[in-house]
């Protein structure tokens, strides 16, 4: 590694944005194959209305990849990019913990999680001051990070793989994890849309923080903050 | 309200730049690259040990759904149904040794399993029965597969939308020990809208692979020329031909 340190590595930086790609196009073409069958079930089975705990809106052409209904063309999207997302999570994960970013700037220590300072921090981000003190993230950045990267992007890999009949004949124990093909598939939906919630409000901070600032750091990399 | 527009808008113009993409060649290349993947990846350990799970009478659902094709609407499909489908008969042929044509008597006298198996529809919902019959290597067997054949054709008395139904698969999942030609569904005699009175389970790929109405079984050395060329009625359509994923 030569030149100056950055504030984003470039591993973070290349992953970040294959995986903000990956998570759009999954999502919209997983709008698309919702629309198939616009219900949920729990357990192992489930086919009709009164067996499902949710019937699904459709969505519109606009927010689905491809933009008419299509579950060829929708499903040939989904599990080219879900390879695209799993693998590269996994390389992700194995580099950041080589490099030591996982437990650099995501660990939490016990007293960020006292009431006083999660107050504090909630204060902040609601008088929109984003200052970290110190660290490259703040507590709530962290706890949001961490809960994205290590329960969510994993689920849906997870419950992915439980709905592909050939994923679970190979790893058969994770349909009981999940309590059933059913149960893994409404996950997989929950899932989702969380990480879509989590999409919304990673978009609004980072323009309330200030967009070209942001947006340059996680192209270039940005300076290195001895302090973080 | 202006703010939601603009969000509608880019997601808009983000899927049409995607459909368009999603018309050219070279991402069809790269969705044929991304099946052999999945399928490389499900057949770690080896192609044709890993199975399906397996489950307790306790887990069937109360009613075993019927997709595509209801029944088949010919009067020789009536009259077999009408005749307790004695006379049915399921033809292996193709590139095999011994050609023989199966009533359903010699099938059902062959060696019997029976599974508890989940149905997975590509559309999303699922459904537990119970599938006996012959495991369809024993059928295989019996036929003596040349070593140039390199996949299963399955021909079905359906049609859908004017086309006639057929499927396909390669030699490991015909091998399979849990793919059966099954005649019995919960204990009884395959109902018509499951399929009548023979169809294929291939455990662990989708709902759209397993073949009712079954009246035959060649072994091919290639898909080419065969309807749309794609190996199933649903991939003439755009599915993908594994269907594991």
């Amino acid at each position: 590694m030569t030149g100056p340190k950055k504030r984003h590595s470039l591993t973070t930086r290349i992953w970040h944005w294959v995986n903000a790609l990956c998570l759009v196009i999954l999502f919209m073409s997983g709008l698309n194959i919702s629309n198939a069958h616009p219900r949920l079930y729990w357990g192992e089975w489930g086919f009709a209305p009164e067996q499902a705990w949710l019937i699904l809106p459709r969505f519109p052409g606009w927010a689905t990849i491809p933009d008419y209904y299509s579950l060829a063309a929708a499903r040939d999207w989904h599990v080219l990019f879900a390879l695209v997302f799993a693998f590269g999570l996994l390389a992700f994960m194995l580099v950041s913990l080589w490099n030591r970013h996982f437990w650099r700037d995501l660990v939490t220590s016990p007293r960020e999680w006292r009431l006083a300072n999660i107050a504090a921090d909630v204060r902040a981000h609601l008088r929109l001051n984003f200052e970290h003190r110190g660290a490259k993230f703040n507590f709530l950045q962290k706890v949001a990070y961490g809960v994205v990267i290590f329960i969510l992007l994993p689920l849906m890999i997870f419950t992915g793989i439980v709905m592909s009949p050939g994923g679970e004949a190979l790893l058969p124990f994770l349909t009981e994890v999940f309590g059933g093909r059913q149960s893994a598939r409404s996950i997989h939906f929950i899932s989702a849309f969380a990480l879509f919630g989590f999409f919304i409000v990673h978009v609004l901070l980072v323009l309330l923080a200030g967009p070209i600032g942001q947006m340059r750091d996680m192209i270039g990399g940005g300076r290195f903050d001895e302090k973080a | 309200m202006r703010r939601r527009n603009l969000l509608v808008a880019m997601a808009a113009a983000f899927t049409a730049g995607c459909t368009k993409i999603g018309k050219t060649e070279w991402f069809d290349a790269l969705v044929d690259g991304a099946e052999s993947w999945h399928r490389g990846l499900h057949r770690i350990g080896g192609a044709r040990i890993h199975l399906a799970p397996e489950y307790a009478r306790s887990n069937i659902s109360p009613f075993f759904r019927g997709n595509g094709s209801q029944s088949v609407d010919s009067d020789a499909y009536r009259a077999a149904e009408a005749e307790g489908f004695a006379n049915w008969t399921l033809a292996v042929g193709g590139l095999v040794a011994n050609p023989t044509v199966l009533t359903l008597a010699a099938i059902r006298a062959l060696p019997q399993r029976t599974q508890i198996t989940r149905h997975d529809c590509v559309e999303g919902w699922s459904a537990i029965g119970e599938w006996t019959g012959p495991q369809l290597s024993a059928i295989l067997e019996q036929a003596q597969v040349l070593p140039e054949a390199r996949y299963v054709v399955f021909r079905c008395a359906d049609t859908l939308g004017g086309s006639v139904y057929y499927e396909s698969c390669d030699l490991d999942d015909a091998f399979h020990a849990q793919t059966i030609v099954a005649h019995q569904l919960n204990g009884d005699p395959l109902p018509v809208i499951n399929g009548a009175p023979l169809r294929l389970r291939l455990e662990r790929q989708l709902g759209y692979k397993h073949a009712k109405y079954l009246t035959g079984i060649d072994l091919v050395a290639s898909l080419d020329g065969i309807e749309g060329g794609e190996g199933g009625y649903w991939e003439d359509r755009g599915y993908q031909w594994y269907a594991g994923i």
